[in-house]
């Protein structure tokens, strides 16, 4: 009875300065909360880039001038390798912001019913011209004729070209009939001649598996059926395209085996698929081409990494947000956002325009790479579940990278592991 | 004269009073009360950290190990114990609880030796012993990320430490892409890192042992074996308990060196429960499955420090 009471006693003490604390710390009531007149919008993204944030922030000054009733709006910058992760922490902790950048994640939140339908309101929005959106990439973000988020980068993958290490192997490429059995035969060509790689697909390292779909593509192949509920990693096509990547690594040593590091960009190999937005990585310490991506067994194709932007319905501001989504992307501030990300605008969509604010690549390859791609891009692997399959792909597909693995053996595990989730 | 004496003892709180003189009120504030609140003021700190950090977090674990929680749209769905039957229908849990009990038992025995071994060489006079202790412990103040990272690098196929068996004629295995030697690069990299600790904790200990035991038993003619095994061991035992129990509680608790060095690969051969429960709950967004695995963790870790608490009488040589 006396240890009880001494307990009681002890507990109403410890609620007591929890109370203090709590009434100390609780007191901020963060950028969500508002009156009238003292709305405070923030929007995570996922860049750090001082340009790209100082042009956010002017047009956000220039919307804030006319609006009177928002206070502040923020670009939250948060690390990329994290960026998922602390967007669903955040929304999960209520702490959600009202504008988000979206990747591989918009499958995942539209499937919720966690973004705002953007399609009336851009529509209605007077010079917003809705009807300039490219078809290609607007597809990724919409459901049931809806568009949820406002495909602000879409940036095709192209292959870059070291010039001065194909000369060194004495090594040519005709861009109009390279194909992806050329681009080994050079890279094989150039590793035995240098000693540096010979083509690498950045990001990939043996992990990002989705990025080589800028190969398989080529080959005819597709990760998953156009509904998402069938695994085709077990294809014929898919089989070609990876035992084509397998023969490059272990056979004709043209693309850096695993745990084996090439950066393109510091001069380490001959070739790299990349987006076109990394041409800013270029630093001028060599000669380089950048070209289409080379045609597979099934010809060309053309693939496409993108981010939207979408409100999201948790925001406790959800109009001030769509409004400010609708101002940020219409077609004056779309062309200024163009210098960093290939716009969805058809108006906004020539070599000569993108050219005017790249300073790596010219009018000729922004048009080939970008603007001839876009109408027929397909986007790089996406799903519901996005982090998931990965994991379990990657897991299954880490069997694949040794020198005796038997390929179609590997890809039938790979549907085995994803195919629950693709089901779901 | 009667004396009389309050319940509160003779200290301070006893009267003298004549028989029939009106008794004083009894004070609410006596000593003894005093002593108690002053002792309870002192702990509540604690107290309070231990509820917030510890009992909440877990109450909550428990909550949402019975839940489904849809993080984008805040809807929670009561499951039951689905969670916990998912334990059993996971595929990927026994290769998970592998690669733990592999882990650990390597970063456990390995630290151990190697701080003991370390701590008995370095528990001399000579010249330079400063320096190498200071060598050998000062890794663990690197933050586990950067030491991680920087290993990466060395572990490459064409990375540093193949660059040094390349010299001496050896060809290297590419460290992180094979599982049997992904593993022990993560348990090397690991206790390279930490042995500094056990070190300085069995130091300490050794310089604790009287001398004049040695002294005695090497009159007696024990070897130097027979010393170590039949006086330091013993008499450093509860040094040994206290290493075993932080070293084993760290192995379970090992995250930064998997996530920077791996991510838990290749085939789940370096992926630990903790980086398993950070998967289900972080990545993949299922909480309610991810605090099940947490709550597993957890009642593993009491287990473990249970048995090991349970057992020191038997190992620890001067234990009541």
């Amino acid at each position: 009875m006396k240890t009880t009471k001494k307990l009681v006693r002890v507990a109403a003490l410890a609620a007591a300065v929890a109370m203090v604390v709590s009434a100390c710390s609780g007191s901020d009531s963060g950028g969500g909360e508002s009156g009238p007149g003292s709305v405070k919008l923030r929007m995570t993204v996922w860049t750090a880039d001082e340009a790209q944030l100082a042009l956010f922030n002017k047009i956000a000054d220039a919307y804030k001038a006319d609006h009177k009733e928002i206070t502040s709006i923020t670009f939250d910058s948060l690390p990329f390798p994290e960026y998922n992760t602390t967007l669903t922490t955040q929304i999960a902790g209520g702490n959600s912001p009202d504008l988000a950048w979206m990747g591989d994640l918009s499958k995942d939140l539209i499937a919720s019913d966690a973004l705002v339908p953007l399609t009336d309101k851009l529509k209605d929005t007077a010079g917003w011209n809705y009807d300039d959106l490219l078809g290609s990439v607007t597809s990724e973000y919409t459901e049931d004729g809806k568009l949820y988020a406002y495909p602000f980068s879409n940036s095709p993958f192209g292959l870059y070209v070291n010039k001065d290490l194909l000369a060194k192997a004495k090594q040519t490429v005709d861009p109009a009939n390279l194909t992806w059995d050329e681009v080994s035969k050079i890279g094989s060509a150039v590793n035995k001649a240098t000693g540096k790689g010979g083509f690498v697909i950045r990001d990939f390292d043996y992990a990002n598996w989705q990025t080589l779909a800028t190969v398989w593509t080529g080959f005819g192949a597709s990760a998953w059926s156009k509904d998402g509920k069938t695994c085709e990693f077990d294809s014929d096509k898919m089989v070609d395209a990876f035992q084509f990547l397998h023969d490059a690594i272990y056979v004709d040593k043209s693309m850096p085996g695993p745990g084996t590091t090439a950066d393109f960009f510091a001069g380490d190999s001959a070739f790299t698929v990349a987006q076109v937005s990394r041409a800013s990585l270029l630093d001028g310490s060599f000669k380089y081409d950048v070209l289409p991506l080379p045609a597979g067994p099934a010809g060309k194709a053309s693939v496409l990494g993108q981010a939207g932007v979408g409100v999201l319905k948790s925001s406790k501001h959800v109009d001030e947000a769509t409004d400010f989504l609708a101002y940020l992307t219409n077609p004056e501030n779309a062309a200024k956002l163009a210098q960093f990300f290939p716009p969805p605008r058809k108006s906004l969509l020539s070599g000569k325009a993108l050219a005017t604010n790249n300073p790596k690549l010219n009018a000729a390859q922004l048009q080939s790479v970008v603007v001839d791609q876009l109408a027929d891009a397909v986007t790089l692997p996406n799903h519901t579940s996005p982090a998931e399959i990965a994991q379990k792909g990657k897991t299954a597909l880490d069997a694949m990278w040794k020198p005796d693995a038997d390929v179609k053996q590997v890809l039938t595990s790979v549907c085995s592991a994803i195919d629950p989730l693709l089901a779901k | 004269m009667t004396t009389l004496t309050t319940r509160s003892g003779a200290r301070g709180a006893s009267v003298d009073a004549p028989l029939g003189a009106p008794a004083r009120r009894k004070r609410f504030w006596t000593l003894s009360r005093r002593d108690a609140l002053t002792g309870y003021l002192f702990v509540a700190p604690q107290l309070l950290g231990v509820l917030v950090f510890v009992i909440f977090p877990v109450g909550l674990a428990i909550y949402y190990s019975l839940n489904d929680w849809n993080v984008f749209t805040g809807d929670l769905d009561f499951v039951g114990g689905k969670n916990y039957a998912q334990l059993l229908d996971d595929p990927q849990l026994p290769k998970v609880l592998g690669a733990t009990a592999i882990f650990s038992i390597g970063v456990v025995v390995l630290n151990i030796a190697l701080g003991l071994g370390l701590a008995v060489m370095l528990n001399r006079r000579f010249r330079g012993v400063t320096f190498f202790r200071t060598l050998f412990f000062s890794p663990v103040v690197v933050s586990v990320v950067a030491w991680t990272l920087v290993w990466g690098f060395l572990l490459q196929d064409n990375g540093g430490i193949n660059g040094v068996l390349e010299q001496v004629g050896i060809s290297g295995p590419n460290w992180l892409q094979s599982g049997d030697t992904a593993m022990i690069a993560v348990v090397v990299t690991q206790v390279v890192r930490s042995v500094g600790v056990n070190m300085v904790l069995f130091l300490s200990a050794l310089q604790g042992v009287p001398s004049e035991l040695h002294e005695a038993a090497r009159i007696d003619g024990a070897s130097n074996r027979k010393i170590f095994t039949s006086i330091t061991l013993p008499l450093i035992s509860p040094t040994l308990l206290l290493t075993a129990i932080i070293t084993i509680v760290g192995a379970l608790q090992a995250f930064a060196q998997i996530a920077v060095l791996t991510k838990g690969g290749p085939e789940l051969s370096t992926t630990v429960l903790v980086y398993y429960v950070f998967q289900q709950a972080f990545s993949f967004n299922d909480i309610g499955y991810g605090s099940t695995l947490a709550l597993m963790l957890l009642t593993f870790v009491m287990i473990l420090t249970v048995l090991q608490w349970q057992l020191r009488r038997k190992w620890v040589f001067y234990e009541d």
